[in-house]
Formats: structure tokens, C-alpha cells, sequence
């Protein structure tokens, strides 16, 4: 049984208590939808659940737990293609680049915007090659600071699609939007993050 | 392995496309040294007796124009997050960093440094000895410069901050590289000081790309 279990776990950054506790379990096939206000730590408690961020009392079940993380910056080098972006990913976490191609197909992202350096393409192709992260590997934990940002209609149901199949396949997803979520998406559960909740 | 590999080629291949960020440190050296000679008197002598000192100095700041640049793209685009999640150890892709930016900066000053140096009229004996002494100090630079750019990738404005922390750090490496030409223009054993340069090399890249990645994963706190 996979899960992410959060207990007493208190969000800061720097000195100021965003919240001081937080009980939580996310189990296997659900998906965590986190809302909340501007500054209330979305993104703080995704960094945590990370790893990025020192945290206690967060625990992955089994420990080992591979996960993917897009953060609300896309990780692509503005230089680079996204295709070269992707391969880079690949070398660094040892995943096979023959799949790079095909995810980015799957992304709907164009065969010219591929091979464009990513400084010339538009904020929604960004956003689809970051995702196409998502399709190089398969990872049971993913998490998503805004992973629909820039996305146009297209874009967005392709990452419900994505999220369904994930969620029905057993994945755990842990993700920020302060858009509604892509519709018929199976088994959602929402908190929202306010200044001193318990 | 494959993900230090995947690194390199990655950051060469970054640098073919930003070519400024790796012609700048040479230029810069080719500038110093020039502006040193003809600032001078014409055939002064002691040209010759500063050349050690100027064309250290003139590399080791160089190097340093290039430093701030070494995590601060990858931290302000993500890409750091990604490296510090990798499944692999971050210090092997730390070193990578510093491996990389040797090649792009240390490198082209160790072989522009010989026609220089004769140029400042240092005596032929004492060349081989200078790029030596580069080729092990150097990569010292890259090393403990990356340290203090890793400390300070989180801050916000570190254009002051990274050159007063990394001098005092590199001060060793000038002291034994200089020392080491100097010994060599008047006809004695420059070993010693080489030894101690190779010395600070091992210890450098040993020890510091492990310190450099804890202060990475600080960055996001």
C-alpha cells in the first residue's frame, strides 16, 4: 500500500508560521487537490512533501517512494530545445531519452516547437514540455505547484487525462490549482490552506 | 556516471550557444596583461619580476567574472530542484559543475597564460612552471568559488558578496602559485610549491563538491 501520511507536520518560511499543523493522509488512487490563498504555503508544503524543503512529519510509504516534481518553474533551460531539455532529464535520472519524443507527442506540443530553444516559445509550450516529465517515467507519487498554468483547453485535458489515468492506476497525486480541476477526474479531495488552521 | 555525462555535454552545450559567457574570462586576461605593459616603463625590467603575480591575479579574477553565473540560471529556472531531487548522489553532479566550468574557463587561461607570459618578458625557464601552476590552481578556483556561489545562489543580490568570499578562500593558491614562478626565475627547485598546489587541488575537489551540494539544498530554505 502506497501513501504519504502528514502528521503535526508545521509549514514556515524563514520565521513566520504559515500553518502550525497539518494531519494528513493521501492513499494510493487519490489525488490531493491543495487551495488556498496567495501566501497561505501551497507551494511551501509541496516543496516539503518533496524534500526540497526540511520537514518533519512527513512519511512515505514504502520510504523509497519515487516521485515526480514540477514545480510552478518548468526546469528547462531557456537555451536549449525542449527536446534537449528532456534528454538532459533523462541522463540525470537515468531514464531511457527514446521516450522523450513520444511523450512530447503525447504533450501535443508541435514538431517545429520542439526543436525551438525554449525562450521562443509561448508559456503553454513551456508548460507541456515540463509535463512531458510526467510521461518519461513512471513515478507513483506526483507532485504539481501549478501544473495548469499557461495550459489552453487542449493543454488542460490532456493533464486531466493524464491525472486520470494516473489516479485509476493506483498513483498518488498531490497538487495546487487556483483554477477548477479538468472535469470527471476520479476520487478528488480538496483542502484548502488558511492562515492558523488546525 | 551517465548523469554526470548527461550534465557535461549539457553545459557545453549551453555554452555554445551563449558564447559571451565563456569568451569573457580570456578577453579579460588578454585585456589585464596587455594594459599592464603598456602602463609600464618600456623594457622595465621589473615588468618581468611582477609578470608571476600579474598573470595569477589577472586569471584567478577572470575566472572569478564567470562564478556568479554557475548555479544562479539553474536555480532561477528550476533546474537545480530537479538536480537536487535526481536519484544519483548531488555531489557527483556538483562536480560535473565545476569539471564543466574549468573546461570553459580555467582551461583557455592556462593556454593563453604561456604567450603571455613571454610577452611580459618572464625568462623561458620559468614557463612551464607557470602553467603548472595554473593547471593545478585553476581548478582549485572552480572548485572553492563554486562553493561560495553555491552558498549565496539564494540570495538575492550577490554581485559584492561572491568576490569578497572567494578571495580570502583562493589566497593559498596565489601565495603557492606565484611563489612557484618566482622560485623558478631564480634557478631553484619549484617543486615544493607545486606539491602544496596539487595538495589544495586534491583536498579542493575531495571535500568541496560534498560541502557545495549541502549548501545547494540549502538554497531553498
Amino acid at each position: 500500500m502506497t501513501r504519504l501520511l502528514i502528521q503535526a507536520l508545521c509549514i514556515r518560511r524563514g520565521d513566520r508560521v504559515l500553518v502550525p499543523t497539518l494531519d494528513l493522509a493521501v492513499t494510493s488512487g487519490e489525488l490531493l487537490h491543495v487551495r488556498g490563498a496567495n501566501g497561505s504555503g501551497k507551494t511551501t508544503l509541496l516543496e516539503m512533501l518533496a524534500g526540497l524543503r526540511p520537514a518533519e512529519g512527513i512519511r512515505r510509504e514504502p520510504e523509497d517512494m519515487p516521485l515526480h516534481w514540477i514545480g510552478h518553474r518548468n526546469a528547462l533551460a531557456s537555451h536549449l530545445s525542449p527536446i534537449e531539455n528532456l534528454q538532459f532529464w533523462c541522463g540525470v535520472n537515468g531514464v531511457d531519452a527514446a521516450g522523450v519524443v513520444p511523450a512530447l507527442e503525447r504533450m501535443r506540443l508541435p514538431p517545429a516547437a520542439r526543436r525551438r530553444p525554449v525562450r521562443m516559445l509561448s508559456a503553454g509550450q513551456k508548460r507541456r514540455s515540463a509535463l512531458a516529465r510526467l510521461l518519461l517515467v513512471q513515478r507513483p507519487l506526483w507532485l504539481l505547484d501549478e501544473p495548469l498554468d499557461g495550459l489552453d483547453r487542449d493543454g488542460i485535458a490532456i493533464l486531466g487525462e493524464l491525472l486520470s489515468a494516473h489516479v485509476r492506476a493506483g498513483g498518488l497525486v498531490v497538487m495546487t490549482s487556483h483554477q477548477a480541476l479538468p472535469a470527471n477526474l476520479p476520487s478528488v479531495r480538496e483542502i484548502e490552506l488558511a492562515r492558523g488552521m488546525m | 556516471m551517465r548523469a554526470v555525462q548527461a550534465l557535461l555535454s549539457r553545459e557545453l552545450r549551453l555554452a555554445l550557444r551563449a558564447k559571451t559567457d565563456w569568451l569573457m574570462p580570456p578577453f579579460f586576461l588578454l585585456v589585464v596583461v596587455t594594459l599592464f605593459g603598456l602602463g609600464g616603463k618600456a623594457h622595465d625590467p621589473a615588468l618581468s619580476v611582477y609578470a608571476p603575480a600579474i598573470l595569477w591575479v589577472a586569471s584567478l579574477l577572470a575566472a572569478l567574472l564567470t562564478l556568479e553565473r554557475l548555479f544562479r540560471p539553474d536555480y532561477e529556472d528550476g533546474t537545480l530542484e530537479q538536480l537536487c531531487l535526481a536519484p544519483g548522489p548531488l555531489y557527483a553532479l556538483v562536480l560535473a559543475k565545476f569539471i564543466a566550468h574549468w573546461l570553459l574557463t580555467g582551461l583557455p587561461l592556462v593556454m593563453l597564460a604561456a604567450p603571455l607570459a613571454v610577452g611580459l618578458g618572464l625568462s623561458g625557464t620559468a614557463v612551464p612552471t607557470l602553467v603548472a601552476g595554473l593547471a593545478l590552481g585553476t581548478p582549485c578556483l572552480s572548485a572553492l568559488g563554486g562553493f561560495v556561489a553555491a552558498l549565496t545562489v539564494g540570495l538575492p543580490r550577490t554581485g559584492l558578496l561572491l568576490p569578497v568570499l572567494v578571495l580570502p578562500l583562493i589566497v593559498p593558491v596565489v601565495i603557492f602559485g606565484a611563489g612557484a614562478v618566482r622560485a623558478a626565475q631564480e634557478g631553484l627547485d619549484a617543486q615544493a610549491p607545486l606539491y602544496f598546489l596539487a595538495a589544495i587541488l586534491v583536498l579542493s575537489l575531495s571535500l568541496v563538491p560534498g560541502v557545495a551540494s549541502a549548501a545547494l539544498r540549502n538554497a531553498f530554505d
